[in-house]
Parts: structure tokens; sequence; C-alpha cells
């Protein structure tokens, strides 16, 4: 099993960003994510939802607070047990590679060897069901499609922890209300930690154990939602009274948010 | 999808005909009016000769400006060649280090905007073997499009994609080789198509101002002494060698950017795969 990390997998100490051109991106913020949960990050656009996982992946560097993840500092990324995927808003995918080639790069850069990599990236690609499309380029699938081989190369080094960064924004709401229970479903096998991040209710109510609620630029943390609602969670439960009562939460806490900024502009 | 296949394909081979024949019709139509204009008005062929009178001189001169296109090819794929090496390594150089761009590229630019006519007397005088300065003059004009396309194509990658690199802890080398190059290529192969016409300038160019020498006389020479004798229809056979060899690099590079791009640049698509 893995070890018991105390201070969470993830946690923001009075983080806070500006960005070198002066934006002030993020207010100090704290969060402490536990071990196997999937926490949504909610709220308008540029309230510094993608800077809180940029800051967790180490891409960019807390002009002041600190983060620890797994209790530590960057180093502790890539050990066993504390391996780091993302998922960007769009699939960003290599166009150049065939599909399986896209699924294999984190193993490639990591020096696992053709012969275990190999029988790795099918089993990724038949989690996300693209098996017959490995060979494909990916300007020959969908958006839907193009999205899970992203999730695929996620996914194909056995994350501990998985950030998404509005994986399914640019997809149909058909699309992605399959892809959001397509996750849970990869995510009840393997109860990695996942922070997603949206700016849709729906999906935040459907697919969350907890929500944080941010309010707009510069970002700040208004409020924590538990969405206390059993897992598998069925298609049925975006049409029932819990799921809009839910919504109704989490509508009021952005409304709050959007008043508030309103005041101060 | 299947149902709008025949149409697409129709579509494919209309545009093929028209890429083929509208500009083969042009090319008669003007020819024929070329020939009827100069016999009508009995324009003597020192001044305008007739189509018929530049193909009589094409096969009599033969052998004599074959020989002289190896000799300008020779230099032209020297040169071009040797472009094609020193710019992309300057692009990765470029590529790598921003700070070692922004000192070095302005001189890039100078060696750009330089014309060739008035360097070439100087590379005369430092490089003693003709055939050498020829190709070096030819180098200098066929270089920057190389330079600044790959590196614009180094640097063209997306960032998310860096990103992703930078999370599994890619070395400069693993971000190169898996990222940074193939993100160039389109930009490479477009540099390819502007290069590999001006290293056929350049080397004509160089020519002129320089001679060949006893090495052996290029089509510049030709076009030259056939301009200074009045032979007219020679100079026209000469220029149209010169011109279909243009013509030709240009082709070869459309080709050898469709084979390598075509699975996946969007530029080299079929119409029914787009």
């Amino acid at each position: 099993m893995k070890e018991f990390a105390p201070q969470g997998v993830v946690a923001l100490e009075n983080v806070a960003k500006t960005y070198a051109n002066g934006t002030r991106a993020l207010d100090p913020v704290s969060l402490t994510i536990r071990e196997g949960e999937f926490v949504t990050l909610l709220g308008p656009s540029g309230c510094g939802k993608s800077t809180i996982l940029k800051l967790i992946a180490g891409l960019v560097a807390p002009s002041s607070g600190r983060v620890r993840r797994w209790g530590a500092g960057p180093e502790a990324i890539g050990a066993p047990g504390r391996r780091l995927a993302m998922v960007f808003q769009s699939a960003t995918l290599m166009p150049w590679a065939r599909v399986a080639a896209n699924v294999r790069l984190p193993l490639d850069l990591s020096g696992v060897p053709r012969s275990e990599s190999d029988e790795m990236v099918r089993n990724a690609l038949a989690r996300v069901g693209l098996t017959e499309f490995e060979g494909s380029y990916p300007r020959e699938l969908s958006g839907g499609m193009q999205m899970r081989a992203s999730i695929a190369r996620a996914l194909v080094t056995q994350p501990d922890l998985l950030l998404m960064d509005e994986p399914f924004g640019a997809l149909d709401e058909i699309t992605r209300t399959r892809l959001d229970a397509e996750l849970l479903g990869l995510w009840a096998g393997r109860r990695f930690t996942v922070v997603f991040v949206t700016h849709s209710i729906y999906e935040a109510v459907f697919l969350s154990q907890r929500v944080i609620v941010m309010s707009a630029r510069p970002g700040r943390l208004l409020d924590d939602v538990a969405i206390d609602e059993p897992y598998p969670r069925e298609e049925a439960f975006r049409v029932s009274q819990r799921f809009v009562e839910h919504a109704r939460t989490l509508q009021s806490g952005l409304a709050a948010a959007s008043r508030e900024m309103g005041t101060r502009t | 999808m299947s149902e709008a296949e025949p149409e697409a394909r129709r579509g494919a081979l209309k545009q093929h005909i028209q890429r083929i024949a509208a500009p083969v019709a042009v090319a008669l139509i003007v020819l024929v009016a070329w020939q009827a204009l100069v016999t009508v008005y009995d324009v003597p062929r020192y001044i305008v000769p007739s189509p018929l009178v530049v193909l009589r001189a094409l096969i009599d001169d033969w052998s004599l400006l074959w020989h002289s296109l190896l000799v300008t090819l020779k230099i032209t794929l020297g040169a071009f060649a040797l472009a094609v090496v020193l710019g992309t390594l300057t692009a990765f150089l470029f590529a790598q280090s921003r700070w070692l761009e922004l000192s070095l590229f302005p001189y890039a630019v100078i060696l750009q905007v330089t014309p060739i006519v008035a360097v070439a007397p100087l590379i005369i005088i430092w490089v003693h073997d003709t055939q050498l300065a020829l190709v070096l003059c030819a180098t200098i004009v066929a270089i920057f499009p190389v330079i600044s396309n790959t590196t614009l194509g180094l640097r063209s990658v997306d960032p998310d994609l860096m990103n992703l690199m930078r999370m599994y802890n890619a070395g400069r080398w693993a971000v190169l080789w898996r990222v940074r190059v193939p993100s160039a290529a389109p930009y490479f192969f477009g540099a390819l198509r502007i290069s590999s016409g001006l290293a056929l300038i350049g080397a004509v160019v160089a020519e002129f101002v320089a001679g060949t020498g006893a090495a052996g006389a290029g089509l510049a020479y030709q076009i030259l002494q056939a301009g200074l004798q009045l032979n007219v229809p020679r100079l026209f056979a000469a220029l149209i060698v010169l011109t279909l060899t243009g013509v030709a690099l240009f082709g070869v590079m459309v080709w050898l950017s469709k084979a390598v791009l075509r699975k996946w640049h969007e530029s080299e698509l079929t119409a029914e795969m787009r």
C-alpha cells in the first residue's frame, strides 16, 4: 500500500502568484488535498485555477508561500507512489506521431525499455477504448478521441496524482458528459488523486467529492463544498433532486463571487 | 463520409487537371502569339527570335548548354547543401539560447541584405579557387531563409507540449529531437523551396561577376557571351535551360516536403483527408 501522508498529497501553504508582467493571478491561498480525493477547482475564467494546477505540477514557482507534494518539495515527484501526470485544455498530442507513440512518450522519457512499454501502452489505450486506433495519427481522430488519447498518455505511467486543466472544455456537451462518466470509471478502478479544473458547475457536481469555489482575479478560495454522494454515479444522478441542490449551492457561491467582483470594479 | 467520397475524388481530379492544364494553355497561347507577331512583323532574330528559332538553337547548341548547365548545377547544389547544413546548425544554436540568437541574428540579416554583387569581388580576392568562391557567394544568398525559418520552427512548439516535457524531466536533447525538430519540419521544408531557387540565382549572379575562369563556363557565361555576340537565340535557349532548372529544383523540394509531411501536416493533406 501507499505510505500514509498526513500532510495530504498536495499542500499549498499561503501560496500566492504574481506573474512577471505584474498580473496578480493568485492571492495567498492554503489548500490541502488528501490521498485518493477527487477535488474540483471551480471558478470563472481568469480566477487562477490553472495557476494552481501549474503550481502543483511545479511548472511555475510560487511568488510566496510553499507548495508541498507528498510532504516535500519538487524533488518528491517521480518516485514510485509519487507519480504526477497532467491533462491540458487541448489534447496536446504530437501531430507527427501515431497515437501509440504519443501515449508512449512519458515512458520513453523515463527510459522504460520497449519490451515493457509496449504492454503498458496497450493497456492504457484499452482503458480509454482506443485499442484499434493505436496506429492512427491524431488528426484522424475526433476531438473526443484525441482527448481520450491524451488521458491514456497521462495514465500510462500509473500516476498517483492526476491534474486536469479543463480537459473537456472544448468538446461538445454529449462527448463531454460521456468522457466525464468514463473518467469516473477510470478513477474508480485505481483511486488516484485527481485535481480537476472546470468552469462548469454541472461537471463539478457530477465528478467531485469536493469542490473548491474560486473568485475571479486575483484568485482566492471562497468556499469548500463537499459533494457527499456515493460512487459510482449514474447518468440518472445528473437529473436528480440532490444534483440540483448541490448545483444551487455552488451557483450561489459563484454568484457571490461575481457580485463581490462587481463592487470592487 | 462514404457518400461524399466519389465527389471528393472527382473534385481532386478536377483540381489536378486545372493545375496542369491552365498554365500549359497560357504557355501555348503566348508561344503561338509570339511566333505570329515575329513572323508578321518580320522582327530580326537578333532582336526577338521566334520560338521555333529558339528551339533550333536549343537543339543545335545543346552540348554546349548541357555542359554549362552541369557547371552551374554543381555550384548551385554545392551552395544549397552548404546553406542547408550551416543554416540548420545556426538555427539549432539560436534555438538553444535566446542570448546567442539576439547577439548573432542581426549579422545574419546583414548578410541577407548586402547585395551579393557587391560582396562577390571580395570573396574572389580572398578565395583563390574560383569554383569555391562561386559556391561561397551562392551560399550567402541561399542561407538566410534556412536560418530564419528553421529558428522560427524550432521555437514554434506547442507551449503545453513543452510543459509536458518539463513535467517528465525531459533533457535538452530529448526536447530537441522529440519535439523541436518535428515542429520545425514544415518551416524547414518551406525554407528549402525558397533557398534552392536562391542558390541557383546566387550561382548565376556570382558567375556574372566573377566568371568561371579555366574551370569551365556556366550558364551565366553563355548568356553573357551570347549577348555580346548578339546571338539572341542562344541567349534565349540558355535562359530557358536556366528557368527549367529552377522549376525542377522547386519541384524536387515540393516532392520532398510532401514525402515527409504527407502523413500529418495540414499543408500536405489531400482534398479528401481535410
